[in-house]
């Protein structure tokens, strides 16, 4: 009986799944938290992601009835908090496709518990994201001249120009992301169709289950479907970032205009997306009492990434340095002389701390394996990662030219924008924790291992399927 | 209410294992209009019962070519015949340029080759089914397997084939009424 999944056992001592859990006790532990009333916890975050909301509503509201010099922005520094916090929050969607793509097309089956509320953080990350190119604009009704369509104006795009790749980078990274966390939602909302007690809940997850019903001919396509959508999303998600880089990259600002940034850009994506995962992981295990599926171990391998990422945006950084000295250019080198220790050195000492300082705590075990420090932790790369998004951006204070350097102030209405979009990205992971199965049933069943129909505890049956039957006569 | 016409039978076998194996014994009695449903999709059932490649594959080709080529297309006419504008002396169209939009175009479209064949090549959305009716089959989501086989194939019988269910392991073997 030496096959796939006994070996996988073998050299991976911890189970995926703890406790002595049966197929059914799955789907049990996993819908309670959708089925069961909302718990006060839950409604208490909810009205403070509403709030939230509500500051992002007003802020937003203003900005479009007065017009962005609510913002702190000047000249030289034209792009503030709305371009920093566009990054920021790209950078943490990238977790999501990451695990639910790159390590499924490993076949790390670890991935299995956490994807789908990676995938989920994903959307509603993207969905902050495109929030903040579409109101920066300022005159969000002219949105449209950014898209190929035919107009009045006899007018089309420039599609030599990066913020044009943008639209079309993150608009597919936004519906790929989406069709694939819903093709993995399909098998579970038909789980929640057929548990379901209302008649309200019978139809609408039965509209959104399709009619699945798990025929065999149905997973035949569907896996395939899966793991092609998997394939298109490990080089999109390296897209992504790779063209947001090109934002700055293309440019001639010293700074900017540097080759590192793609792969940069990549990492610090992939470390601030999985502190994210960390972020709501964390407390959400505890809350719904998921602590069986959600284990130490996949905390740790999380926490392994974030320290291997972190060196990378690490190495980065050093890197960046020593090519502006390098290259010989004094507007460059001066750039980064002026970014440690300009008026902005807090901001980039608070980047290389969270960024680079803290994250080497995991490598100690006893870290990585305590979910207070880890959750901890988590929350300084995230500030980390917001605030290098900000050191960059912030290059533009000083350009060329001494007479039109500047310092950029960001108002209330900055803050606001950043505030709010946290509501806005808290209130729909919310509402997906309380309606949406947080993790992925069907495939939780398929890594445990009496799923597989040549498991040990099979044994007895044989390979002559006539034999056992014998004994076994029932009728319907 | 007039008699109901019978749609087929259906039985429940105890797991993953058994259920590969009775798929195959009904392949090798020449079984074709026959369907397993599991919670989870099991390892090695596609060979079990037969079936040919999933013809997904041809779908995600066709989006991804149709994807690249009407990004390329696009880029060039409007940029080169429609509407040229001469922008920092850059050429009116390249390749090189046009690489990101071409690409993201063609994930695009592979992706809704992907999804929307395999929801139409397994004929969804479906909102009836005959096997609805059986109780014990709302588990197939949670955890039942189940076979069933259909009337309509060829080597039916209502009585051999409920033997033949029995004889694979199937259980609480039931008559499913159209």
């Amino acid at each position: 009986m030496s096959n796939a999944n006994y070996q996988t056992q073998t050299v991976f001592p911890p189970p995926l799944v703890e406790g002595n859990q049966t197929f059914h006790t799955i789907t049990d532990a996993i819908c309670r938290v959708v089925e069961a009333p909302p718990s006060k916890g839950w409604i208490a975050s909810f009205l403070m992601a509403l709030l939230g909301l509500g500051v992002l509503g007003v802020s937003v509201g203003w900005l479009i009835w007065e017009g962005t010099g609510i913002w702190g922005l000047n000249q030289p520094v034209s792009w503030g908090f709305a371009i920093v916090n566009f990054v920021f929050w790209v950078g943490i969607g990238h977790a999501g496709t990451l695990i639910s793509a790159i390590l499924f097309l490993f076949r790390q089956k670890w991935r299995t518990s956490i994807n789908r509320f990676a995938e989920a953080m994903t959307i509603f990350a993207v969905i902050c994201a495109l929030l903040f190119p579409t109101i920066h604009v300022g005159r969000v009704w002219l949105l449209y001249w950014a898209l190929p369509i035919p107009n009045q104006m006899g007018m089309w795009p420039n599609f030599r120009s990066p913020l044009l790749w943008d639209v079309f980078a993150v608009s597919t990274y936004f519906t790929v992301s989406l069709l694939f966390w819903y093709v993995g939602l399909i098998p579970d909302l038909a789980t929640l169709r057929d548990r379901a007690k209302s008649k309200l809940a019978y139809y609408a997850y039965g509209m959104f289950a399709l009619g699945w019903r798990g025929a065999n001919r149905h997973w035949q396509n569907y896996e395939k479907a899966y793991l092609i959508l998997a394939g298109l999303s490990a080089p999109l998600v390296l897209s992504v970032h790779t063209i947001v880089s090109f934002d700055f990259a293309v440019s001639v600002i010293p700074g900017w205009h540097t080759t590192i940034f793609p792969p940069y850009f990549v990492a610090g994506a992939i470390f601030s997306g999985f502190a994210m995962v960390l972020t709501l992981a964390i407390p959400a295990r505890k809350i719904f009492k998921l602590e069986q599926f959600i284990t130490v171990r996949h905390v740790e391998n999380m926490n392994k990434i974030i320290l291997v990422t972190g060196m990378m945006v690490g190495y980065a950084y050093a890197m960046e340095f020593f090519i502006a000295w390098y290259s010989g250019s004094e507007y460059e080198s001066w750039t980064f002389i002026n970014r440690a220790f300009g008026p902005y050195w807090w901001a980039y000492w608070i980047m290389v701390s969270c960024n680079v300082i803290t994250p080497q705590l995991f490598w100690f075990q006893k870290i990585r394996q305590n979910m207070t420090l880890s959750f901890i932790l988590s929350i300084f790369v995230n500030i980390g990662m917001w605030f290098e998004r900000f050191v960059i951006t912030m290059s533009l204070h000083r350009d060329y030219v001494p007479s039109s350097w500047d310092y950029y102030k960001p108002t209330i209405w900055d803050f606001g924008c950043l505030i709010g979009s946290f509501g806005l990205f808290f209130t729909l992971f919310l509402l997906f924790l309380k309606f949406l199965p947080a993790i992925a049933i069907s495939e939780v069943k398929g890594v445990m291992p009496q799923a597989d129909p040549h498991w040990e505890g099979y044994a007895d049956h044989g390979d002559d399927h006539g034999s056992h039957a014998a004994g076994e006569k029932h009728h319907g | 209410m007039a008699e109901a016409r019978v749609w087929g039978l259906v039985a429940e076998f105890e797991n993953p294992a058994k259920l590969l194996h009775a798929a195959e014994g009904l392949r090798d009695a020449g079984y074709k209009r026959y369907e397993v449903w599991s919670p989870f999709p099991v390892h090695g059932m596609d060979n079990a019962m037969g079936l040919s490649r999933s013809k997904v594959p041809w779908f995600v080709l066709g989006g991804g070519l149709t994807g690249m080529t009407c990004a390329l297309l696009l880029q060039w006419w409007s940029g080169a015949v429609e509407y040229p504008v001469m922008i920092g002396g850059k050429p009116l169209f390249a390749f090189e340029f046009a690489t990101p939009v071409t690409f993201e175009a063609s994930v695009l479209l592979s992706a809704f080759g992907a999804v929307f064949s395999m929801i139409g090549l397994n004929r969804l959305p479906n909102p009836y089914h005959p096997l609805d009716k059986v109780a014990m089959f709302r588990r197939s989501t949670d955890d039942g397997f189940f076979i069933s086989i259909e009337t309509r194939d060829g080597k039916f019988d209502l009585h051999r084939s409920r033997e033949l269910l029995e004889s694979l392991g199937g259980r609480h073997v039931t008559v499913v009424e159209e």
